[in-house]
């Protein structure tokens, strides 16, 4: 009983990694050990996490993406329901033949997929998954993580650049464009969040919500706001020009095949995972939540047709970014409303 | 070890990460490399003039405007992080910074850097 109401109370990752800690204590006896053993557990999981959500979501993007265009979708590999279809693409692009194209700039090229996963798996760290149990609750933490999730801007323009190929270049140049621009309203949509928790924490912010309203309650422009710019940033359909299949083949992915094309597809569903993620912490229906997101996401790109691209840009400079900064406003006469009532 | 040795341990491991995915692909795949597999693909034409063309202004200017309004973000952080605790002063505070950055906005609204021309 006196267990159940310690798990209840610090949560289950919390103490999870309470009993492991204290198990490696007897067994190294070395402060150190246990701590770099731990964090290795730490990041361990958070990439079986990433590993595992884009093989599902590969597989629940194309049976709604089905389901959405009256059809069936996988229904081959692993009996009725297709279960094994990632499976199978997994091992298709592990032994298809890796293409450098001619006239590249061979290092760039080369690097551009390895570094597009360093920050969509590095904002992992900041995520409070459960009470408590962020891999590294900085007391920076929002700011932190948009200053990582900003970096990956960057192997996009070098992948685009270094291909040799127009359509790549062009991707490359949009995407510079495009992912600046809604970062921009995505940074101002959270500063709401900051002003009403009084902290840049992530695990004060999920404990600022169980004193007060959830936060998509609070703040609901805000919210609509994020959910744009980030399927914006997370390059997905209504907003999808920076790798448009019809127009420019895959843009910045055009030149790469098999296992780095692979790469680019993790952190592209790494980044989905993780902005579901971000405007919804909670303790008890995390997981819920987050698929609701992830699903929503989804829905979103199988409704929405293609923008254009003077209209994207438009809509991130004009309509975004002045109602991510009048809700700032609004947000802070609230609060200090409040303060005197 | 505290939380930002986590997160360069953390840092090193994602960097290793992709490389550890690439090694098996490496070993499994077969390797025919010929001439007209390498050429960039144009949709099955043929490349016509270099790569690397002049591209359009517009592009960088949105860049511009965004160095703008990242930094000011900077400043706007730790403001909301002690707002709740500055109470009147935050909140005139508040309506000068974001009034200045207004007119800025306005103002490459009006001189056309946020249309697509």
């Amino acid at each position: 009983m006196e267990i159940w109401n310690t798990i209840m109370e610090q949560g289950v990752l919390a103490t999870a990694s309470e009993i492991l800690r204290w198990f490696f204590m007897l067994v190294f006896a070395s402060e150190l050990i246990v701590d770099i053993i731990m964090k290795g557990i730490g990041i361990g999981a958070i990439l079986g996490v990433i590993s595992v959500a884009a093989i599902v979501f590969t597989y629940a993007e194309r049976k709604v993406c089905a389901f959405m265009q009256v059809r069936i979708g996988p229904n081959r590999v692993g009996g009725r329901y297709g279960l094994l279809q990632s499976i199978a693409d997994m091992l298709k692009l592990m032994s298809k033949e890796d293409i450098i194209p001619e006239g590249c700039d061979r290092v760039v090229w080369a690097l551009a997929p390895m570094l597009l996963f360093v920050p969509s798996a590095l904002i992992y760290a900041f995520f409070p998954f459960d009470k408590g149990a962020a891999f590294a609750d900085v007391n920076v933490g929002v700011f932190l993580m948009l200053a990582i999730s900003s970096q990956a801007v960057l192997p996009f323009l070098m992948s685009g650049y270094a291909s040799n190929s127009k359509y790549a270049f062009i991707g490359g140049i949009r995407t510079v464009a495009q992912m600046l621009s809604y970062e921009a309203p995505m940074v101002f949509s959270l500063l709401g969040v900051v002003m009403l928790s009084g902290s840049m924490r992530m695990c004060d912010i999920v404990e600022a919500q169980s004193q007060q309203l959830w936060f998509i309650l609070m703040q609901p422009i805000a919210f609509v706001v994020f959910v744009i710019s980030a399927t914006a940033e997370t390059n997905r359909t209504p907003f999808d020009l920076v790798e448009d299949e019809s127009e420019i083949v895959a843009g910045p992915f055009a030149e790469y095949s098999g296992m780095r094309w692979a790469l680019f597809f993790l952190a592209e569903y790494a980044n989905l995972l993780s902005v579901s993620i971000l405007f919804l912490p909670g303790v008890v229906w995390f997981g819920l939540k987050v698929l609701a997101m992830v699903f929503v996401f989804m829905w979103f790109r199988w409704t929405f047709p293609r923008t254009r691209i003077d209209q994207m840009l438009a809509f991130s400079w004009k309509v975004l970014l002045p109602l991510a900064l009048a809700n700032v406003l609004f947000t802070g006469v609230g609060i200090y409303a409040r303060q005197w009532m | 070890m505290g939380e930002y040795g986590g997160l360069g341990l953390f840092f090193l491991v994602a960097l290793i990460f992709p490389v550890t995915a690439l090694i098996p692909a490496f070993l499994l795949q077969p390797r025919q490399p010929t001439k007209d597999k390498r050429i960039p693909y144009e949709c099955g034409v043929d490349t016509v003039g270099k790569t690397y063309v002049q591209y359009r202004v517009g592009y960088f200017l949105y860049a511009l405007v965004f160095i703008v309004f990242d930094i000011e973000t900077v400043f706007l952080y730790p403001w909301a992080v002690r707002f709740g605790q500055l109470g009147l002063f935050a909140l005139v505070e508040m309506f000068i910074f974001i009034g200045i950055l207004a007119v800025g906005l306005g103002y490459a609204w009006k001189k056309g850097a946020l249309s697509w021309k």
